[in-house]
């Protein structure tokens, strides 16, 4: 079998930002201390990690989307060149695909139908648009509506169908599905584990592991921005005795359906 | 707007200026008799309540009543100034509006740059310029110096008003229009540039970079968009300090719009003629409030939506 290509490597990444702390005194706090994930193309690598672990700051570590006040450390490669401030640049949108964790990143003040057809070519815009919009469960009407029209449901898939694009290699899909009913749950972690079967590679970030592990090939567990472990997806079985970190232990038998035991450290947990 | 009306009646009352001797300028031929009459003509034998509630029902009427400098209808003076005014304050209001909005929306997207800090200073040194300071710069330099511009009057002199063509009345707007101009800049600069920064750290912005777009689509699609309605909000609040600065600006280019008249109707005493241009010139202000704060409850798509 022919190697695997990998498409996102990240490698001993750290990101800390400078605060101004009374007057002109800075002081600096390092939310990722040292973050490695890798993933391959035809591959979901979901990411999970309580609340504050840092999922999201890689999500946009990767895109170059960090506030101005952010320093980031380790080396970040994409197919096998590292990624560059400028080569970010370029790729975003066209090779890589960013699902954003809150609704809020939606104009406002536009429709939403406008909002998906950014980025789509000009000719077929609109028959694409209205495809993905028939394809994740919208009316053809919803697309005229401004995002405070929509329920948060309906927008999480309006945020989906931002990032189905052809000529995509990575997805870095940030909880994108809570507060979405079944049918559409499964639309989106379909179409997520289809990319993947089309040679994408997926970075799934989520707080719902059990619908994740339908989907996912590896499982990545972070920690305090540090990963923990990266484990094959159907060692989460039993009472997890194949999960070789503690902590990985306890978020597995931390859920109601695997609750043997209930560990305090991950109370925080969903 | 009664209130404002009894206030500017109250003050015309206590000024020291005596409207008769005003309007016979220096002629003191007059006789006490005479005197009396014009007095009587007038009203002004009676006491100032009395005037003012006559005056009062005359204008709920719609009678402006005749000012006594031109011996005119009120009605028709303001209707002749308000065309050149009229003219003066759109062309500034446009101008100042769309410089602004372009200076502001460059600021913000160079903010800290050299740029934005140049737009920046410019825009605080045009704040801190009185308007008839500035006017008469430009009157220095562009009449005095360049003789590119008439010094005055809004049509040139010795020619009768029919010969007056677009041109000669356009060339005699150019100064006071660019000084007027200059000064609504600053404000709408300011107030954009501000309200872009706060826009462009917002999420959705973060989010059309991660999508790919560039600083210029970032603006075109989403910035323009969320900018543009408080702009056009403030700019129409902004009509007060344009009427304002229009008296000062018509002042000191002999620009015959309602400013200067009005100047004029307050030093000799035209009561008529001040209380008319007082009381249209806050419904302008007035309706540059409405609509503002219509505009402002617009924002919202939710209630774009409901209309
Ligand atoms: N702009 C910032 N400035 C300072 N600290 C930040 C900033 N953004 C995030 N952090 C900190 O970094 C840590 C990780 O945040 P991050 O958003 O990546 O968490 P997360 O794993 O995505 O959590 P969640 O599951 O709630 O989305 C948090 O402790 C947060 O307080
Ligand atoms: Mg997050």
């Amino acid at each position: 079998m022919k190697d695997k290509q990998t498409v996102l490597k990240v490698d001993n990444l750290s990101i800390s930002f400078t605060q101004y702390v009374k007057g002109l005194k800075t002081r600096n706090i390092t939310p990722i201390k040292s973050l490695s994930i890798a993933i391959e193309a035809g591959e979901v690598l979901a990411l999970v990690g309580a609340s504050g672990s840092g999922k999201s700051l890689l999500a946009h570590a990767v895109l170059g989307i960090l506030p101005g006040n952010a320093t980031c450390g380790g080396t970040i490669t994409y197919c096998g060149q590292p990624l560059t401030e400028s080569s970010k640049a370029r790729l975003r949108g066209k090779e890589i695909s960013f699902i954003p964790q809150s609704v809020n990143y939606l104009d406002p003040l536009m429709r939403v139908a406008d909002q998906v057809k950014i980025g789509l070519p000009r000719d077929n815009a609109d028959s694409i648009q209205k495809d993905l919009f028939s394809r994740y469960g919208l009316k053809e009407k919803d697309g005229r509506l401004y995002p405070f029209e929509l329920s948060g449901g309906m927008l999480r898939r309006v945020l989906f169908a931002t990032s189905v694009r052809s000529g995509i290699k990575l997805v870095i899909a940030d909880e994108p599905t809570p507060g979405i009913h079944p049918e559409a749950l499964s639309a989106i972690l379909n179409q997520l584990r289809k990319f993947a079967d089309e040679g994408v590679a997926v970075m799934l970030i989520t707080h719902d592991i059990v619908s994740a592990l339908t989907i996912s090939d590896k499982v990545t567990v972070l920690k305090n921005g540090s990963t923990v472990e990266t484990t094959l997806a159907e060692n989460f079985t039993d009472n997890g005795k194949k999960l070789q970190h503690p902590y990985t232990r306890s978020l597995w038998n931390a859920l109601p359906q695997n609750s043997f035991f209930n560990y305090k450290g991950v109370s925080d947990w969903l | 707007m009664i209130g404002l009306s009894i206030l500017s009646f109250i003050m015309l009352q206590c000024s020291p200026i005596d409207p008769i001797a005003a309007y016979v300028g220096g002629d003191t031929s007059l006789t006490p008799e005479q005197r009396l009459a014009l007095e009587e003509y007038w009203g002004l034998d009676r006491p100032a309540s009395e005037q003012y509630l006559t005056w009062l029902s005359n204008l709920l009427r719609g009678d402006f009543g005749v000012s006594k400098i031109h011996r005119k209808p009120v009605v028709e003076i303001i209707k002749e100034k308000a065309v050149a005014s009229a003219a003066l304050m759109g062309i500034s209001w446009l101008l100042s509006g769309v410089i602004g909005f372009i200076l502001g929306v460059t600021a913000a997207v160079k903010k800290g740059k050299v740029l934005d800090r140049f737009i920046k200073w410019i825009a605080y040194v045009q704040a801190s310029i009185p308007t008839f300071w500035l006017g008469l710069l430009l009157l220095i330099i562009f009449s005095v110096w360049l003789r590119w511009f008439p010094i005055g009057i809004s049509v040139p002199i010795g020619v009768t008003s029919s010969e007056v063509t677009l041109w000669d009345r356009l060339h005699h707007l150019v100064l006071p229009a660019l000084t007027l101009s200059i000064l609504g800049i600053a404000n709408v600069t300011l107030h954009t540039r501000e309200k872009m920064i706060e826009v462009l750290s917002s999420e959705y912005i973060i989010f059309a970079k991660a999508r790919g777009e560039t600083t210029w689509q970032i603006i075109k699609n989403h910035g323009l968009r969320n900018v543009a309605l408080p702009a056009i909000t403030l700019h129409f609040a902004y009509f007060g300090e344009l009427f304002g600065g229009s008296v000062l600006a018509e002042q000191v280019f002999s620009y015959p719009g309602l400013g200067s008249t009005l100047t004029d109707a307050g030093l000799k005493g035209d009561l008529p003629l001040l209380m008319g241009i007082v009381m249209i010139s806050a419904v302008f202000v007035f309706a540059g409030n409405t609509i503002a704060d219509l505009l402002n409850a617009s924002i919202n798509p939710r209630l774009k939506e409901g209309v």
